[in-house]
């Protein structure tokens, strides 16, 4: 049982160590990729524009779910008119950045991960290799820096959905005051707030890419191998969104 | 000597792939490396191409010690080779034309109008300039091949490697490699390393050949030479015999005292 644990534990600590090592490969190759901003945009715009209704339809139905919570609750206190402070900071705070990165990690970090697997496994990546042609540079960095664009932009697009989505059920459909609505929220939310949420979405952005990526490109090159591969970017995406978004919730506090 | 594989030895984990091997290609000759599957012919490629290292011996490119090189060195010499992979590993998210162009435009300055002019010209050679636009998933295997050639020798490398170029095509497209490989031989000088197992077609193009088994160079010499050997080994490749020094039964337990057992 202990020998059992003790394997679990290394094997955890290597995983970590070799996506670090990853990690720092990869940035190394960034700097030069940065170079190629077609490159770049192209990958802003697979990971990003291709996202736009997955996250616009969860943003609306977020927001509405929200209004209807957020008004029960206030309502038990006589206090609906602060229905647009509650959907704003529990937007740009926390469902924003958060579901963005679960949403993300299961909509462009699968298909980063099994493209670039896909990419292994049919020698694609040896190829360039041998053509003198880092694939870092080429294949994994591009696309690492596009997840890292685009999930702050991604979250923006939730948020500002999500608060329409509120105003929606709040004032159209159980009235509440809607000078009321938008005057608390102007009032209440600050500009750290808006950090907050802008901080954590270019950290998920981080760490949802880096794994996607990481995986793809480290895949055994089989179909089994690229399945799983798949399947880990989306766990470990998803638990390490919301163990960060702890900290990062602490440390905003 | 362009490559010279001197006393190899690799090993994965505790299987010993290469005991003592020995490999040389000579400047404008096509060399043929065969063997039964599994002899570690594709790993003799990656060894040449420094994507692995031996475990002792020597692998010397183009006067350049492989193991020796730092990674900007393997990469430089990376650029005076071209490689023909099995399945031709042409970049899916790029067409015909951006494939062949790819290493242009990765290793050169080289203004558009001139890239077009070598890229149409190499496609040219391969005969499939009409296909520049297509992607390739619209290729057939052998015109995969085809263009993958093209790119292989777009930057005008000095050794050119085949891996299994003739697996799974039709007569006619397996002819067109086995001249296109003739040809790139004869026009432009190339040193060629074809590692197949197609032992009729390898006689036809090939001036010196090797025969791995168990890791080691068990015959070498022309191909007519290599068909004239009496080693039981060589006899078994060339003829094709399903038993014989390479065992049909991969190794096992006996057979009837396997069936009347009890399943573990």
């Amino acid at each position: 049982m202990s020998q059992a644990r003790d394997g679990f534990l290394l094997q955890g600590i290597r995983r970590m160590g070799a996506v670090m090592l990853f990690l720092f490969q990869l940035s190394a190759q960034s700097i030069p990729a940065l170079g190629r901003p077609r490159l770049i945009v192209h990958q802003v715009y697979n990971a990003g524009a291709r996202s736009l209704i997955i996250i616009m339809l969860s943003g609306l139905f977020v927001g509405m779910v929200l209004g209807l919570q957020g008004f029960d609750l206030l309502q038990r206190f006589g206090s609906e008119e602060a229905l647009g402070t509650a959907a704003a900071l529990g937007l740009l705070k926390e469902l924003g950045p958060v579901v963005t990165a679960l949403l993300f990690a299961g909509r462009a970090g699968t298909a980063l991960t099994s493209e670039i697997g896909l990419m292994r496994a049919t020698d694609q990546l040896t190829a360039m290799e041998v053509m003198a042609v880092d694939p870092l540079r080429f294949v994994a960095a591009p696309r690492f820096l596009g997840g890292v664009i685009a999930m702050p932009l991604l979250a923006a697009v939730f948020s500002l959905i999500g608060l329409f989505g509120a105003q929606l059920i709040g004032v159209q459909l159980m009235g509440v005051d809607k000078g009321a609505f938008w005057s608390q929220m102007q009032g209440s939310v600050e500009l750290r707030d808006v950090t907050e949420g802008i901080v954590k979405s270019f950290v998920f952005g981080i760490t949802c890419s880096l794994i996607a990526v990481h995986e793809g490109y480290n895949a055994e090159p089989t179909a089994a191998g690229v399945g799983l591969a798949t399947t880990r970017t989306v766990v470990a995406s998803s638990v390490l969104t919301l163990l960060l978004d702890y900290v990062l919730t602490a440390e905003f506090l | 000597m362009v490559i010279d594989v001197r006393d190899v030895h690799f090993r994965v984990e505790q299987r010993a792939i290469f005991s003592g091997l020995n490999v040389q290609a000579r400047r404008g000759r096509i060399t043929a490396v065969m063997g039964p599957s599994g002899t570690g012919k594709t790993t003799l490629l990656r060894l040449i191409t420094g994507q692995i290292l031996a475990s002792s011996g020597q692998v010397v490119v183009l006067g350049r010690d492989v193991a020796q090189a730092s990674t900007a060195g393997i990469y430089a010499l990376r650029k005076r080779m071209g490689m023909l992979f099995q399945n031709g590993a042409l970049l899916t998210d790029l067409s015909v034309f951006e494939n062949v162009a790819f290493p242009v435009r990765e290793h050169t300055d080289l203004p558009e109008p001139l890239i077009r002019r070598l890229v149409l010209t190499k496609l040219q050679s391969v005969g499939l300039r009409g296909a520049a636009d297509l992607m390739p998933t619209e290729l057939s295997g052998g015109m995969g091949r085809r263009v993958a050639l093209a790119r292989a020798i777009v930057m005008d490398p000095e050794i050119l490697i085949y891996d299994e170029p003739f697996v799974g095509l039709d007569p006619i497209s397996l002819g067109v490699i086995l001249r296109l490989i003739k040809q790139m031989n004869e026009a432009l000088g190339i040193t060629s390393v074809v590692v197949s197992h197609d032992v009729k077609e390898l006689a036809t193009i090939a001036h010196d050949s090797y025969l791995l088994s168990a890791g080691k160079v068990v015959a070498s010499g022309s191909p007519q030479e290599l068909a004239r050997s009496d080693a039981e080994v060589v006899q078994q490749f060339m003829t094709g015999a399903a038993d014989g020094p390479v065992k049909f039964h991969y190794p096992a337990p006996d057979y009837a005292q396997q069936l009347m057992s009890e399943a573990p």
